[in-house]
C-alpha cells in the first residue's frame, strides 16, 4: 500500500480524478498513518475510519460509472472538534460538551468539502473552547510538534497544525479567533489562511467569541489552501454574519506573481520582542520579496488589548452558566481567563469596541498605499511543551496569552491573512496580510515565497 | 490598582455573577484581572468623541 505522506491534495486529487490511484486506497493509507502516528502526536480525537471507507468506495463507484470527480476527488481531511461531525458531540477541546446530544448534521464547510470530494477522516484536538495559543489541553493531552515532539503544536487548532505537518493528512480546518489558524501555522510549519471575517459560513461551528470567529484551512501547499479555500466559499444565511458575497474563486489566479504589487513590512509593534529565529525569518521574507518599505500599523498595542478584553468579555459570558455550574471541569488555565472576562466591567468592553471602529478606519486608509503587509506571525519558534512564560520585549508574560501577539491586531479589524512557513530547526510563520476581501493577493504572494523556496512546509525529521 | 483592590473587586464581581472562587484559583483569577485592567487602561486612554460608534457587529 503507498504511503502517501507527503503528497498534497491536489496531487491526490489529480490521480484518483485520472483512476490513477482508488479514493479507498488513499482513505486506507491516510487511517493507517494516523493509526502509526497518532499515539505520540495526539492530533486526533476521534478517528471516523468507517465513515472514511465508505465514502472513499462511493466516490470510487461514481468514477467507475463516468461521473467527474470533485476537485478534492479523495483528499482524506480531518477537522477541530469544534465542528459539527454527525453523530458526534461537538466538544470543542472540553469535557464539558462531551455530555452534548451528537450533532444531527456535518458542518457547512465540512459539508462543502465532501461536496468537492474530500473524505473526512476525523476530528482534530484542541485548546478548551478555543481559549488557548498552546495546543495543549489537560483532557486529551497535548497535540506534540511533529518537528519536535517535546514542543508547542501551538493553538488553539493544534490538532488541525500536527495532523498536516505529521503527515497524516493534506488538509485540516481550523477556526482563529486572534490567531488560532496562524499560530499552530508557524509553529508547525504550515501554510494557513484566516479569510475575511464574513467570508467562510461558521454554521455549525462551537462559537467562542461571535464578531471575531474565523474558519479555515491548513495546508503544506498554497495550492491546497486554495482549493480547499475555493471549495468552501459561498454565502449561507445561518451564520448572522456571513457575507454576502459571489464567490471569488483564486486557485487559477495563484501563479500571477507578485509584480505591481506594493508590499511593505509593518514596523514599530510588530518588530519589537522578536526572537532571533523569528527576526531572521522576516528578513528571508523581505528579501525574497524585495521590500524596502516599513509601515505602522497604528496603535496596534491598544488594537491588542482591546481584542484581548472584548475576547475575554465575550468568552466569560458565553461560558457564564458552566462557570457558575461546574467550574471544576474546565482547563484549570482556562477556567481563570473566563472567570476573569465575565468579571470585566461593561463600559472597558463598550470603549474597546467603539476603539475598534477607529482603527478599523485607520487600518482602510493604510491600504490605499499598500496592497499587503508583512508581519510575523509569532514571536518565536515552538515553546517546549508545559513552558508557561516566555520573555517578550525585556518583559516575562505568560506563553498562552502572548504567542499571539502579532496576530490579534489583525484579526481584530478582521484583514485576510496567509501564514506562510519559513524552515528552520524549529519553523517560524510569517504573516501575509491583504486588504478585506482580497485573500487572493495574499495567496499570490505566498505562492510566489512558495516557488521561491522561501516559504516551505518542511518535512520533519525521519519518524 | 493594588491587589487589595482587585481582590475586593473580584469578590463583589463574583457574588454579582454568582460565580464560585475556590481558594486555589484566586491568585490566577487576580492576575488575569490584573492583567485585563492593565490593558483596559491602554483602551481608556485613547481619547475617542462621543460620536464614535461602537463595532460589535463587524463587517470587513
Amino acid at each position: 500500500m503507498p504511503k502517501l505522506t507527503w503528497q498534497s491534495a491536489t496531487e491526490i486529487a489529480a490521480a484518483v480524478g485520472s483512476g490513477a490511484l482508488s479514493a479507498r486506497v488513499v482513505a486506507d493509507a491516510a487511517l493507517d498513518r494516523i493509526a502509526a502516528r497518532n499515539g505520540v502526536l495526539n492530533a486526533f480525537t476521534d478517528v471516523l475510519a468507517e465513515r472514511a471507507r465508505a465514502r472513499a468506495s462511493a466516490i470510487d463507484a461514481e468514477r467507475a460509472v463516468g461521473r467527474k470527480p470533485g476537485r478534492l476527488a479523495g483528499v482524506p481531511f480531518a477537522v477541530k472538534n469544534l465542528y459539527d461531525i454527525a453523530e458526534l458531540p461537538t466538544r470543542a477541546g472540553s469535557s464539558i460538551n462531551r455530555e452534548r446530544k451528537p450533532a444531527v448534521r456535518d458542518a457547512v464547510l465540512v459539508t462543502r468539502l465532501e461536496r468537492a470530494g474530500a473524505i473526512l477522516v476525523g476530528a482534530l484536538n484542541m485548546g478548551e473552547y478555543a481559549y488557548d495559543f498552546t495546543g495543549e489541553n489537560c483532557h486529551d493531552g497535548p497535540s506534540r510538534n511533529p518537528h519536535d515532539t517535546t514542543r508547542m503544536s501551538g493553538g488553539s487548532s493544534g490538532g488541525s497544525g500536527v495532523a498536516v505537518a505529521g503527515g497524516m493528512v493534506p488538509l485540516a480546518l481550523g477556526s482563529d479567533t486572534n490567531g488560532s489558524i496562524r499560530v499552530p501555522a508557524s509553529l508547525c510549519g504550515l501554510f494557513g489562511l484566516k479569510p475575511t471575517f464574513g467570508r467562510l459560513p461558521r454554521t455549525g461551528s462551537f462559537p467562542f467569541v461571535s464578531s471575531l470567529d474565523h474558519l479555515g484551512p491548513l495546508a503544506r501547499t498554497v495550492g491546497d489552501l486554495a482549493c480547499a479555500y475555493d471549495a468552501m466559499q459561498g454565502h449561507d444565511a445561518d451564520d448572522p454574519f456571513c457575507a454576502q458575497r459571489l464567490e471569488e474563486p483564486v486557485f487559477e489566479t495563484l501563479d500571477q506573481g507578485i509584480e505591481g504589487l506594493r508590499i511593505a513590512a509593518a514596523g514599530g509593534y510588530f518588530q519589537a520582542g522578536l526572537m532571533p529565529e523569528a527576526e531572521r525569518a522576516v528578513q528571508q521574507v523581505r528579501d525574497a520579496l524585495n521590500v524596502d518599505r516599513e509601515v505602522d500599523l497604528p496603535e496596534a498595542a491598544r488594537a491588542r488589548s482591546a481584542a484581548y478584553l472584548i475576547t475575554a468579555a465575550e468568552g466569560g459570558a458565553l461560558h457564564l452558566a458552566r462557570l457558575r455550574t461546574r467550574p471544576g471541569d474546565f482547563d484549570p488555565d482556562v477556567r481563570d481567563r473566563l472567570l476573569a472576562g465575565a468579571m470585566i466591567p461593561a463600559a472597558m468592553v463598550i470603549q474597546a469596541q467603539k476603539f475598534r471602529r477607529w482603527y478599523q478606519h485607520a487600518i482602510s486608509r493604510l491600504f490605499d498605499e499598500v496592497d499587503a503587509i508583512i508581519a510575523p506571525a509569532t514571536p518565536c519558534g515552538a515553546p517546549l511543551l508545559g513552558q508557561k512564560t516566555f520573555v517578550l520585549d525585556g518583559v516575562e508574560v505568560s506563553v498562552r496569552a502572548n504567542l499571539g501577539v502579532y496576530t490579534q491586531p489583525i484579526s481584530f479589524v478582521g484583514l485576510p491573512v496567509v501564514a506562510v512557513p519559513v524552515p528552520g530547526p524549529m519553523p517560524v510563520g510569517i504573516q501575509i496580510i491583504a486588504p478585506p476581501w482580497r485573500e487572493d493577493v495574499a495567496l499570490r504572494i505566498a505562492r510566489y515565497l512558495e516557488i521561491k523556496g522561501t516559504a516551505v512546509a518542511q518535512r520533519p525529521p525521519a519518524e | 490598582m493594588t491587589d487589595a483592590e482587585i481582590e475586593a473587586f473580584m469578590d463583589a464581581s463574583a457574588v454579582v455573577l454568582g460565580l464560585r472562587l475556590e481558594p486555589e484559583w484566586r491568585d490566577a483569577v487576580r492576575a488575569n484581572l490584573a492583567l485585563t485592567f492593565r490593558l483596559g487602561l491602554l483602551v481608556r486612554h485613547f481619547e475617542l468623541p462621543d460620536e464614535a460608534e461602537p463595532a460589535p457587529v463587524f463587517t470587513a
